[in-house]
C-alpha cells in the first residue's frame, strides 16, 4: 500500500490494515518544497516503529531529479526492506542505487542484501530495457507504474486495460525470466470497487504476484481475490498428496480423478498451496476437512 | 470510601441524603415498593389545551425548588427546554432541577439560567458541549453535583421514587386535544417516544408541548390521554435539521471499519452469529459499521436474527425490512430512514426506557441480548469503560444505555482505537467509570483485541483464531511503545469540586466526576 | 564549535498527529522551547519540551528559540520536524 511520506497521521495507522508491504512515498506524493521534511519523517518512522509489514521507500529518481541521492543518504540508515526506484529506464540506475546500499550495509555491518530494490517501469524506454533491469542482482521485484507510462504512450487508462496489455505482459515475462516478483500498478478510483476487483482478477490471471493499492479498503479485496478458494485448495492438496505417494511407492503414471498429472500441474498445485498459506489459510485444517 | 471497583467516593455528597456504593452489577436487591402516580380526577369535557407555556406554568403551580423533566428525542434540535426555562426565569421562579433524559449542545443556553439561579441542579444521561465545559470548570455554580444516570437507571429512579418529577414538559410531534401523543407524524416527527413514556406515567403533572395539534383522534399513541394534564400548541418544538439528519451512513474511516470487521469476526468465532441471535449496535462509528459485516456474514451463512434493540438507525431498520431480523425494539429513532420504518413496519416496535433497560422490573429487553457492540472514550486494564469524560476530564458524552446493555448482554464488545491523537486509550484507570469491567467481555482496538480474563469460555472459543488477540496489558504496552506513557491529569480532591455523581443502573454510586486542576 | 542557525525556518504542518516547528537564532540565550499549544499538554507537555531540547543539543546547537504548535505528534514525528527545521535554518 502506498503511504504518503509526509503525513504522520497516515504513517501512524498504515500498519493496521494488513497490507503485505507498506510503501512510503517521498516521490510523487510530495511537493518539491517538502522533499526534505518527508525524507526525515519516513526515516524516523522506520527507525522508531515496529512494522508488521515489509517496508519500502519510494525515493526520487537519483539522476532525473536532484533529490534521489539525498533521499538515499537519509533513508538507507533507517533500514527499510526495500528501495523503490521509480521511472527506471536503465540498469545503470539500479547499479547506482545498489552502490549506495552496499556502502550503507558495510558501514553498519549489515549482511549484504539486507536492503533490496524494486524497480518501477514507467516509460517506453524503461520497458525496452526491462529484461536487463530485472536481472540486476539487487532487484527482487519489478512493478508497472501506469500513470506515467500511458502518458508516454499518449493514451489513457480504460476499463479493458488494453493500453497496458503489452507492458504488463512484457514486464511479467522479464520478471519470470529473472526469477523475481512482479507487481501490478495502482487502480486510482477508490470508489469503483467493482472495477478494482475486475482489474485485480485480470492481473492475477495474467500471473502477477500482487497489486499496488492506495486505500486500505482495496487490501481486503486483493487478499480475497488472491486467496485460493476451498475447491482449489482441496484439489491441489489431492494432487500433491498423490504426487508424494507416487514418489514413495515408485508409481509410474500419476492419475487424480481420472486426469493425468504431470510436472507443471504439480508445480501449479504447489503454488496454490503456497498462496493459500501466505493468505493465512489454515491448510492443515482444510486437509482434515477434506 | 471506596466502592468495589476501588473508586474513591466521598462520605457526603451534597444533594444526597443517603446513598449506596456500587458493589457489583446484580448485588443490590431492593425490597421496597416503588412510586405511585398521583391520583387525578378530570371532569367531563375538561379542556386541556392552553394558550401558552406561561399559562401551563400557572396552571401547574410550578414554583421554586421543583423538578421538571424533558426527553431528548428532539436531540440537538430541541426548542422545548429553552421555551420553558425562559418563561420560568421571566416569572422569577428559582431553584429548579432539570431532569432531562439527556442534554445536547443545543442546551448550552442553560449556562445563563444557572448563573441567574433559575436552574440549580441537573439530572441527565449526558453532559457535553459548552454546558459540560462550564460545569466541569465551575462545579459550584449549581447547588449539587449533576446526577448522571443510564437510560435504564433513570427509568428505575423514576419508578422507584428516587427521581420525583413535579412537572414533565413533553415535546409531542403530534397529539390530539385529549392528549394522545405520537412521534410518528408531524413536521417534527422523530419516531419512538421511548424516553418520554416513563416521565408521563409518573410525573405529578404532564404538559405536552406540540407543533401539530390534531383535531382527529391519534392512534397508535405513545403517551395516552390518561397521563396528560395540559397541552400547549406552539409554532415549532424543534429544528428539523437538528432532530434527524437524513440517513445515517456507515463510516468511511478505515480504522473504524477495521474495528467493525474485528467485532463481526469475534461474533462469528465465538458462535454468537447463530440462527435467531439478538444484538444491539451503536448509532455511529465502528459499532454501527459492524452492521455491514454482520449482514454479509448472515447472508453467507443463510441465518436470520431474532431482534435488535436500542436507538434504531436506518441501517438496522433496513435489516428488519430485508428480513434479516424479525423485530427492532426502539427507544429512540435515529434517522429519517428509521422514522419511516417506525411508521410503516409493524415489526419496528416502540418500547419505553423501562422496557428497554430498567434493572428493577421483570425483564428489560437488554437481558435477552446475545451481543452488544459499544464505543468508549477510554477503557482501562480492569476493562472498565468511560463514555462520559475524555482523557482530560472534560464531560463530552453520555451514559446512555451503555452500562444497561453491558450488564444484560451475553457478550459485550467495546470498540475503541488504541490511540487517539497521541493519547493511549487503555488507561491504568479510566478517568471515570460508566460501565464496570466485570460486565465487559471483549475490547477491540485497531491494533489488537483483548478478552476479559473472566471470560474463559470466550478465550477457549477463540483459541487458534487468526485475530490479533492479546492481553489488555500487552495492548497497553503496545500503545506506550508508540507514544510513551502519559502523565496523569491532576484532579481536585476537594468535595466541593465534584462536578457530577455517576449512578450505576441500580442507583448505587459507581464514580464521581471531579474538576481537573489547571497547572 | 556549536552549530548556529543562519535564519529562522519552519517545518511540519498544523495537521492531526503533526507538529509545526518554528526555529530562530537565539544568540547567547541558549535553547528555549515555547510549546504554544498541544492537545496533550497535560499528559506529554513536559516530555515534548525536554525532547526538543535534547534533539537540538544532540544535533550540536546551543542557541535556538523554538516555537511549537503540537497537534498530537508522536516522538518520531517531533524529531523529524525539529531536525528538518534546524536543517532549513542552517541554509544561508
Amino acid at each position: 500500500m502506498f503511504v504518503p511520506g509526509n503525513s504522520p497521521k497516515m504513517i501512524n495507522s498504515a500498519d493496521t490494515y494488513g497490507a503485505d508491504s507498506l510503501m512510503f512515498d517521498i516521490e510523487d506524493a510530495i511537493s518539491i518544497t517538502e522533499k526534505d521534511t518527508a525524507r526525515h519523517l519516513v526515516a524516523n518512522a522506520l527507525k522508531a516503529m515496529k512494522f508488521h509489514s515489509e517496508t519500502v521507500v519510494r525515493i526520487n529518481h537519483p539522476t532525473q531529479t536532484p533529490f534521489g541521492i539525498d533521499d538515499l543518504k537519509v533513508i538507507l540508515p533507517a533500514k527499510p526492506c526495500m528501495i523503490r526506484l521509480p521511472k527506471v529506464e536503465d540498469v545503470s540506475e539500479v547499479e547506482l542505487v545498489a552502490k549506495e546500499i552496499e556502502k550503507v550495509e558495510k558501514e553498519n555491518g549489515w549482511e549484504a542484501g539486507t536492503i533490496n530494490v524494486i524497480g518501477a517501469i514507467e516509460s517506453v524506454k524503461g520497458l525496452y530495457n526491462v529484461r536487463e533491469i530485472c536481472k540486476h542482482p539487487r532487484m527482487v521485484a519489478i512493478a508497472l507504474g501506469a500513470e506515467d507510462f500511458i502518458t508516454d504512450l499518449k493514451t489513457q487508462r480504460t476499463k479493458t486495460g488494453i493500453e497496458l496489455y503489452y507492458a504488463r505482459e512484457a514486464i511479467l515475462m522479464a520478471a519470470r525470466d529473472a526469477g523475481i516478483q512482479c507487481m501490478d500498478t495502482v487502480f486510482s478510483d477508490v470508489k469503483d470497487m467493482e472495477g478494482f476487483a475486475a482489474e485485480v482478477t485480470r492481473s492475477r490471471d495474467m500471473g502477477f504476484d500482487g497489486k499496488s493499492v492506495i486505500h486500505p479498503k482495496q487490501i481486503t479485496e486483493v487478499h480475497r481475490i488472491y486467496t485460493p478458494d476451498d475447491k482449489q485448495i482441496a484439489k491441489s492438496l489431492k494432487i500433491l498428496d498423490a504426487f508424494e505417494d507416487s514418489l514413495k511407492n515408485h508409481k509410474g503414471v500419476l492419475n487424480v480423478d481420472g486426469k493425468m498429472i504431470d510436472k507443471p500441474i504439480v508445480a501449479r498445485a504447489q503454488r496454490v498451496i503456497d498462496l493459500a498459506k501466505a493468505s493465512g489459510v489454515n491448510v492443515e485444517e482444510k486437509r482434515a476437512q477434506a | 470510601m471506596k466502592n468495589s471497583l476501588g473508586r474513591e467516593i466521598p462520605e457526603h455528597i451534597p444533594g444526597y441524603k443517603e446513598f449506596r456504593l456500587y458493589e457489583g452489577p446484580f448485588k443490590y436487591m431492593p425490597e421496597h415498593p416503588g412510586a405511585a402516580k398521583k391520583i387525578k380526577v378530570a371532569k367531563p369535557r375538561d379542556n386541556k389545551v392552553l394558550a401558552s407555556i406561561d399559562e401551563a406554568i400557572e396552571k401547574t403551580g410550578l414554583h421554586d425548588g421543583q423538578t421538571i423533566s424533558f426527553h431528548h428525542h428532539l436531540r440537538n434540535g430541541d426548542y422545548v427546554m429553552k421555551m420553558v426555562v425562559e418563561r420560568l426565569a421571566a416569572k422569577g421562579i428559582k431553584d429548579i432541577t432539570i431532569a432531562s433524559s439527556s442534554i445536547s449542545s443545543c442546551h448550552d443556553f442553560l449556562i445563563d439560567y444557572i448563573k441567574d439561579g433559575t436552574v440549580t441542579a441537573l439530572e441527565t444521561s449526558g453532559l457535553r458541549g459548552e454546558l459540560g465545559k462550564f460545569l466541569v470548570k465551575n462545579p459550584q455554580a449549581v447547588k449539587k453535583p449533576t446526577i448522571i444516570r443510564s437510560h435504564g437507571g433513570r427509568a428505575r429512579a423514576i419508578e422507584a421514587g428516587e427521581l420525583h418529577i413535579d412537572v414533565a414538559f413533553m415535546a409531542a410531534p403530534t397529539c390530539d386535544r385529549r392528549g394522545n401523543a405520537t412521534g410518528r407524524i408531524g413536521k417534527s416527527a422523530f419516531g419512538s417516544m421511548g424516553y418520554a413514556m416513563i416521565d408521563s406515567a409518573y410525573a405529578d403533572q404532564v404538559v405536552l408541548v406540540t407543533d401539530n395539534l390534531s383535531e382527529e383522534p391519534i392512534y397508535p399513541y405513545s403517551i395516552p390521554q390518561t397521563d396528560v394534564d395540559y397541552i400547549v400548541p406552539v409554532e415549532a418544538i424543534g429544528d428539523p435539521a437538528g432532530i434527524a439528519s437524513g440517513a445515517i451512513r456507515i463510516t468511511k474511516s478505515p480504522t473504524q471499519l477495521l474495528m467493525a470487521k474485528y467485532a463481526a469476526e469475534i461474533m462469528e468465532q465465538t458462535g454468537c452469529l447463530k440462527q435467531d441471535f439478538s444484538m444491539q449496535m451503536g448509532s455511529g462509528g465502528a459499532s454501527l459499521a459492524v452492521a455491514m459485516f454482520i449482514r454479509e456474514k448472515m447472508q453467507a451463512k443463510g441465518i436470520t436474527g431474532s431482534f435488535g434493540v436500542g436507538g434504531i438507525t436506518g441501517i438496522f431498520s433496513d435489516m428488519v425490512k430485508d428480513g434479516l431480523f424479525k423485530a427492532a425494539y426502539d427507544t429512540q429513532t435515529f434517522d429519517t430512514t428509521a422514522v419511516k420504518s417506525f411508521t410503516e413496519n409493524p415489526n419496528h416496535l416502540e418500547i419505553s426506557a423501562s422496557f428497554y433497560a430498567n434493572p428493577w422490573n421483570n425483564g428489560p429487553i437488554v437481558n435477552y441480548l446475545d451481543t452488544v457492540i459499544l464505543s468508549a472514550t477510554e477503557v482501562d486494564l480492569d476493562f472498565n469503560v468511560n463514555v462520559i469524560t475524555d482523557s482530560n476530564g472534560m464531560c463530552i458524552g453520555a451514559s446512555g444505555g451503555h452500562s444497561d446493555t453491558a450488564a444484560g448482554a451475553a457478550m459485550t464488545i467495546v470498540v475503541v482505537p488504541l490511540i487517539r491523537g497521541r493519547l493511549p486509550m487503555i488507561r491504568n484507570h479510566v478517568q471515570n467509570v460508566i460501565t464496570p469491567g466485570e460486565t465487559v467481555d471483549v475490547i477491540i482496538t485497531d491494533r489488537g483485541i483483548a478478552v476479559n480474563p473472566l471470560r474463559k469460555d470466550l478465550l477457549e472459543k477463540l483459541e487458534g483464531s487468526n485475530l490479533p488477540l492479546m492481553t489488555i496489558q500487552e495492548l497497553q504496552q503496545m500503545a506506550y511503545d508508540m507514544v510513551g506513557k502519559p502523565e496523569e491529569v491532576k484532579m481536585s480532591q476537594d468535595d466541593k469540586d465534584i462536578v457530577a455523581v455517576i449512578e450505576y443502573r441500580d442507583g448505587s454510586i459507581i464514580d464521581v466526576i471531579r474538576k481537573p486542576l489547571d497547572d | 564549535m556549536a552549530k548556529t542557525l543562519a535564519k529562522p525556518a519552519t517545518a511540519g504542518f498544523e495537521e492531526k498527529n503533526d507538529m509545526l516547528v518554528q526555529v530562530a537564532p537565539n544568540p547567547g540565550k541558549g535553547i528555549e522551547v515555547e510549546l504554544t499549544s498541544s492537545p496533550v499538554i497535560k499528559q506529554y507537555g513536559k516530555h515534548i519540551v525536554a525532547l526538543i531540547e535534547k534533539i537540538a543539543k544532540d544535533a550540536g546547537f546551543s542557541d535556538v528559540k523554538f516555537q511549537v504548535i503540537d497537534k498530537g505528534a508522536w516522538d518520531y514525528t517531533i524529531e523529524a520536524r525539529v531536525v528538518a527545521a534546524l536543517e532549513r535554518g542552517m541554509q544561508a
